[in-house]
């Protein structure tokens, strides 16, 4: 019974990650059709502005919740206007750039903080599920994810700039002529985007530690789920962290995590052979 | 007349090669020597991804996927049988075999570009997790250890074929990888001016064009990459030679961007430029290591950029159309070729 609910958690928890590091690859790749190759290392970014800032003597949930996301939506912003927007339209050519973007970031973070892991202590403690005790930040995590969903959900369906998003999204021409700057919305999704990716990756700095190199670690999940999950960024994005973080901790529990990453990549190939527009191109069509 | 022209200039290139590969024994010393066949292995590393993706049209981020699998490949086996024909013979196959299979899902499943170069870019980065997880006495594959993050130390070197007890020296492997390296730029043009060549670069103009007249899209692209994934494993299995050692860093993802960079570098749809390219970022790349003035990454990203933003086409794209220019129509190579 115990192990049933913990094992229920470590679900939770897994689908809940996939969910962050991808919603801020979904959201610039759902709009813009922009693969943002520097997605890994906007999340590293994230994670070394939370525990800067936390060492210098700030709130450590500020920092993660407020510093990480303003740090890395500027730079984000920054990016876009100095690179992403000069190649609209070239896809391959946008996925070259942010790739170079990412070797910068990674070798800019190197030169300055040295190639040592950086960490900060969890806050929260843990609770006890019978004879296993489980981290109240997870929980916390889980929570913030599906918070974030339903945000994004609110954003798009219920305010004028979610509808402006939308219909920039959907036909870029009409929405200019009726008055609407395409390439103003570009660069808000693009900051924003960015600025979700930044706290995540301050809101992961306690779990798994910070490396300029860890972009990587991440990265390959986040694209694989984005991809899967197809055009629709909130109903793809969910129902691929859903399968794939089902998948992941599942194999995990019963041999070694990198036996459940083998078999999260190898569960997306297989769909993607079935369903090559990704789960929203089949199912769920018209979603959000 | 353009075809002449064409093989011409390949001729050229290889006699140049092979000029190189004869007469610098001459001039450098050991070291200069086993620094140049890292190079050579590395060129036709960059070949293998300037055809599959110059000429196939297959934007694959996971070449080192193919070239990491070949290294393991070639130690694993080389340990085990105890002498490297064999070791080398599988670190072609088993590669060629890996991009077969990954081969069907992605172009039968009919992904796009952009997809099938973030699902190769993942399929990599698993490899390197994989393979950094290897560690302990657990992980072993007969007689070999993987020994995770560790790599795999002192493997057995090249031999002659049928006589494990006479291993190549450093000047004979530099020769070794020298031909090899110009059969595959030869072998490669050869293939590229076969029909199945011309309708390779067919599809990579306009797929939906060639599917019309009957070509089958699918099976052309899955054989480019199985033949480009053996190519990789044959200098995976030179590097892990060169070195005696093997470590998942050959799956990282460094690795995999030098690839890339080799190639946007030296320009896309050419055999040579990938070589150009190979060879100046490697030479740069081996004089920041020494100099320690500033991060690798951080000069290797900038280059990338600038090399996107502003000579899309690449260094030898680039000067072939500036010569064109001065030297008139004549001049101007013929493109579905060169």
């Amino acid at each position: 019974m115990d192990l049933a609910a913990v094992l229920t958690l470590e679900i939770l928890n897994g689908i809940a990650t996939l969910v962050l590091i991808s919603v801020g690859l979904a959201i610039i790749f759902g709009m813009m059709r922009v693969i943002n190759l520097a997605h890994g290392e906007f999340l590293m970014l994230g994670g070394y502005a939370a525990i800067v800032a936390t060492n210098r003597g700030v709130n450590i949930w500020i920092a993660m919740l407020v510093v990480a996301p303003l740090v890395v939506g500027v730079i984000g912003l920054i990016a876009e206007r100095l690179i992403i927007r000069l190649l609209y339209g070239r896809m391959i050519d946008t996925l070259l750039a942010t790739w170079g973007l990412s070797l910068f970031f990674v070798g800019i973070v190197t030169t300055i903080f040295g190639n040592t892991v950086a960490g900060i202590g969890a806050p929260l403690g843990s609770v006890g599920v019978g004879r296993y005790n489980i981290s109240l930040y997870r929980l916390v995590l889980v929570g913030i994810a599906a918070a974030i969903l339903v945000l994004i959900f609110i954003v798009l369906r219920r305010t004028r700039l979610g509808l402006i998003a939308r219909g920039t999204m959907e036909n870029p021409d009409m929405a200019a002529a009726l008055g609407v700057s395409p390439p103003r919305v570009y660069a808000m999704t693009f900051g924003i985007g960015a600025a979700l990716t930044g706290l995540v990756g301050g809101l992961l700095a306690p779990i798994s530690g910070v490396l300029p190199t860890v972009g990587a670690a991440y990265v390959a999940k986040a694209f694989i789920t984005v991809i899967s999950g197809g055009t629709a960024i909130l109903a793809g994005t969910a129902a691929a962290s859903s399968l794939f973080g089902s998948v992941n901790q599942l194999l995990t529990y019963f041999t070694t995590p990198v036996i459940g990453e083998a078999g999260l990549l190898t569960a997306a190939i297989l769909l993607l052979r079935i369903l090559p527009h990704g789960i929203t191109g089949k199912l769920f069509r018209g979603s959000l | 007349m353009s075809f002449r022209r064409g093989s011409a200039s390949v001729v050229l290139t290889a006699l140049v090669m092979g000029a190189t590969a004869v007469g610098t024994p001459l001039v450098v010393d050991q070291f200069g020597l086993l620094q140049l066949t890292v190079f050579a292995a590395m060129c036709i590393l960059a070949l293998s991804l300037g055809f599959v993706w110059g000429y196939g049209g297959i934007l694959c981020f996971g070449q080192s996927a193919f070239f990491g699998l070949g290294a393991y490949t070639y130690a694993v086996t080389a340990i085990n049988a105890g002498e490297s024909t064999l070791a080398a013979l599988l670190a072609i196959v088993v590669p060629a075999v890996f991009a077969a299979l990954l081969g069907y899902f992605m172009f039968y499943g009919r992904l796009s570009d952009v997809y099938l170069g973030v699902i190769t870019l993942s399929v990599t980065l698993i490899f390197f997790n994989l393979m950094n997880s290897t560690a302990g006495d657990a992980y072993r594959v007969g007689k070999a250890r993987l020994n995770g993050f560790n790599g795999m130390p002192s493997l057995p070197t090249l031999n002659t074929p049928g006589d494990p007890g006479r291993l190549l020296d450093p000047t004979e492997t530099y020769y070794l990888v020298m031909a090899l390296l110009i059969i595959v730029y030869v072998g490669l043009h050869l293939l590229l001016a076969s029909p199945f060549g011309r309708v390779v670069v067919a599809i990579r103009e306009n797929e939906s064009r060639c599917e019309l007249l009957g070509y089958d899209v699918r099976l052309h692209k899955l054989l480019v990459f199985t033949i480009g994934g053996g190519i990789a494993g044959l200098a995976g299995c030179l590097f892990a030679n060169w070195g005696a050692f093997v470590s998942p860093n050959v799956f990282s993802l460094t690795m995999t961007s030098q690839i890339i960079i080799w190639v946007i570098v030296g320009g896309l749809g050419t055999l040579v430029g990938p070589i150009v390219g190979c060879l100046i970022m490697q030479y740069l790349a081996t004089e920041l290591g020494s100099q320690q003035l500033a991060n690798t990454n951080l000069i290797f990203g900038i280059i990338f950029l600038a090399f996107v933003l502003l000579v899309p086409r690449g260094i030898v794209p680039s000067l072939r159309r500036l010569g064109a220019r001065h030297l008139g129509p004549a001049g101007a190579p013929a493109r579905a070729h060169e």
